[in-house]
């Protein structure tokens, strides 16, 4: 068969224009699909909490949603996140009183009387995922380590049950659980984060006094909240790279 | 309600996860029975390296009593840990910016380079002539204690000697780094102002030569006793010499520590500073200041000052090292468990109630204590301190 010029670019073009018909379909088509999750990528990501003074309300639901999430022991003494309620009299920084019956499981009763002079409100606590973290530093297996996305983790697996790491968190952090005899403490809802989803105190927080935010995200609120208010770190003094920032943070907390 | 406030007494405020203590009464026998070896060390180290004659009685034992202590320091650790089966991970994975990574090490170095080459070389001749002497199991025993070695012409007990005498120079520091390392994990710790001062290992390692030195004098005056042996009265007077002068240095380095806390009162100073007054009073003020570092201070020093008469003396010097070892053992629990019941708000404290029969209980900690007398029993039949003596008192009659 011979071709002449004519008839090469007809054919050609029937059959550049029957495949571009044919390209924009099947990419139609696969666009209307829904796309696959992408991988969470652990180097893109650097974790950081924002906690709202001034939006905690003490309801405890937290705590609850903490322990539920994160099977922690229902006694007293075992806590990944806690509230505190603090009342300052004036000036005396230095002598608040401060409780947390149940770490704030249960709210917290009334037990200040209204207008006495002195300024009462919640302070939730949880791990500061610190950048130089103590706790990661003593520990004498690396059971406990900081993620390339900034959270403190534990492997259970690993840790012996030395305690080194709860005698070096200046915040009280972590505990021994009973069941494993292993150590315990907040590590931000990994298995959801990693997920695209929130941590389950952040989740149930009815007053949006808790965020989670991604520092490597531009896009991320947290840098518009960090730009907007005055923030403050627990104990600064010990300069740990605590990456748990209070909104409002009283002189009197530590 | 918050019941275990009322259930760990706890006053004021602690923050939740703080109200359990985490170390125990065990962790108080680990720097304390530690500090015996780096002490009884250090005096061993005396005749060997610096040719203090007098206490070479006690040479041997000495050595023996850190071995026998050396033996026993990893057990209250290892019966803490919430998984000892995994204690073997600090071997193959430590972490090397962990204090507590390095105990695996120091102490293998310690045991094995310096204490057990030391006491073997001083022995290898007893080994040998033991072995040669006797027969059956006994001979094929100590045939294995020499590892082999038969030689003991005077040319090859000339290299023991000078070897020792290395492993001795190079054990001075390794004592020190011992007990210096254990004061390091708790001074280390800057979450805790209790612990964290690095005057630390320094106080860690004066209090582990005194309390070293104490059991020596009294291990040595009561096997006397119980042999009823003549004790070597220029020997007691010279280890109880030292002693006084260790502790000195121990005492004012600790009160350098309180005068410093008092006079710079920082923040954790009024929560510290009640906890001295309320729930360590009994032990730190009356037991580990008072009856266990001035009194015996006192005698040790009115020793030093008056001619006292031998029985006197003898009865000083048990008074003082008895004492002395109550006030040190103090001294660790009031750091270790003292270290714990504040909390790190400075609002608030705990209680630590010590179980009884459990595995971090009072028990096993006695059990403990027993263990390293047991072991230096064994040591003493196996290898007896003070055969040379009996050949040197033989000698002369022999010559005769």
């Amino acid at each position: 068969m011979t071709l002449d010029r004519r008839e090469l670019f007809a054919t050609a073009g029937k059959y550049l224009i029957v495949t571009a018909a044919t390209a924009k379909v099947i990419e139609t088509f696969l666009a209307g699909a829904t796309p696959e999750p992408a991988a969470y990528a652990v180097a893109d990501h650097w974790w950081a909490m924002i906690l709202d003074i001034e939006k905690c309300i003490g309801c405890g639901n937290c705590v609850r949603a903490c322990k539920a999430e994160n099977n922690v022991p229902l006694e007293a003494e075992y806590f990944r996140t806690w509230v505190e309620r603090y009342h300052v009299r004036g000036e005396d920084m230095e002598h608040p009183d401060v409780d947390s019956p149940n770490g704030g499981y249960d709210g917290f009763p009334d037990k200040y009387a209204k207008n006495d002079g002195a300024r009462t409100f919640f302070v939730p606590k949880l791990c500061n995922h610190c950048a130089h973290s103590p706790c990661v530093q003593v520990c004498p297996v690396g059971a406990t380590f900081v993620s390339p996305d900034g959270v403190v983790l534990v492997d259970k697996s690993y840790c012996l049950g030395c305690r080194y790491c709860v005698q070096a968190c200046p915040y009280g952090c972590r505990y021994i659980d009973p069941r494993t005899h292993t150590v315990d403490k907040c590590n931000l809802c990994y298995h959801r984060i990693t997920k695209g989803l929130l941590p389950a105190c952040v989740e149930n927080c009815p007053t949006g006094a808790r965020m989670i935010g991604d520092l490597k995200n531009p896009k991320d609120p947290i840098h518009a909240f960090l730009r907007d208010h005055k923030v403050q770190v627990l104990k600064p003094q010990m300069a740990t790279g605590s990456k748990a920032f209070y909104n409002g943070l009283d002189g009197s907390v530590r | 309600m918050d019941t275990s406030a009322l259930v760990h007494a706890v006053e004021g405020y602690m923050y939740p996860n703080e109200v359990d203590l985490q170390w125990s009464v065990l962790i108080v026998l680990y720097p304390f029975i530690t500090g015996l070896v780096a002490g009884a060390f250090i005096l061993a180290s005396l005749e060997r390296v610096f040719n203090v004659a007098a206490v070479k009685p006690t040479y041997r034992l000495a050595l023996l009593t850190a071995l026998a202590f050396l033996l026993v320091a990893p057990l209250p650790l290892q019966l803490h840990l919430g998984h000892p089966e995994r204690s073997i991970e600090m071997y193959l994975t430590p972490h090397t910016s962990s204090a507590m990574a390095m105990f695996g090490f120091v102490y293998l170095w310690y045991l094995m380079a310096v204490l057990v080459l030391e006491i073997w070389l001083d022995y290898r001749k007893d080994i040998v002539l033991t072995a040669r002497a006797s027969r059956g199991w006994k001979r094929t025993l100590y045939r294995v204690l020499a590892l082999g070695s038969d030689n003991i012409s005077e040319g090859a007990l000339a290299i023991d000697d000078r070897v020792g005498r290395f492993i001795t120079i190079i054990g001075i520091p390794s004592a020190f780094l011992l007990h210096g390392y254990v004061g390091f994990i708790f001074g280390s710790v800057k979450a805790n102002p209790w612990w964290s001062t690095p005057l630390m290992p320094i106080v860690f390692l004066f209090s582990a030569i005194v309390s070293g030195i104490a059991l020596v004098l009294l291990v040595y005056m009561a096997i006397s006793f119980l042999k009823g042996r003549e004790i070597d009265m220029p020997c007691v007077d010279t280890i109880a010499r030292y002693f006084f002068y260790a502790f000195l240095i121990d005492f004012s380095l600790e009160m350098l520590d309180l005068i410093h806390r008092i006079y710079e009162a920082d923040e954790s100073f009024k929560s510290l500073d009640f906890m001295v007054h309320t729930r360590l009073y009994v032990s730190q003020i009356v037991v580990q200041i008072g009856l266990g570092t001035l009194v015996p201070l006192a005698l040790l020093a009115l020793t030093q000052l008056v001619r006292l008469s031998e029985p006197a003396r003898k009865t000083f010097y048990s008074i003082a090292g008895s004492l002395a070892l109550v006030g040190i053992f103090a001294m660790r629990w009031n750091v270790v468990i003292g270290g714990q019941l504040f909390s790190k708000s400075f609002l608030g404290y705990t209680t630590y109630k010590m179980a009884f029969a459990t595995r971090e209980g009072l028990l096993p900690a006695i059990a403990l204590l027993v263990l390293p007398f047991v072991i230096l029993a064994g040591l003493i039949v196996l290898l007896p301190p003070w055969a040379e003596e009996k050949k040197a008192a033989e000698a002369p009659e022999a010559a005769a």
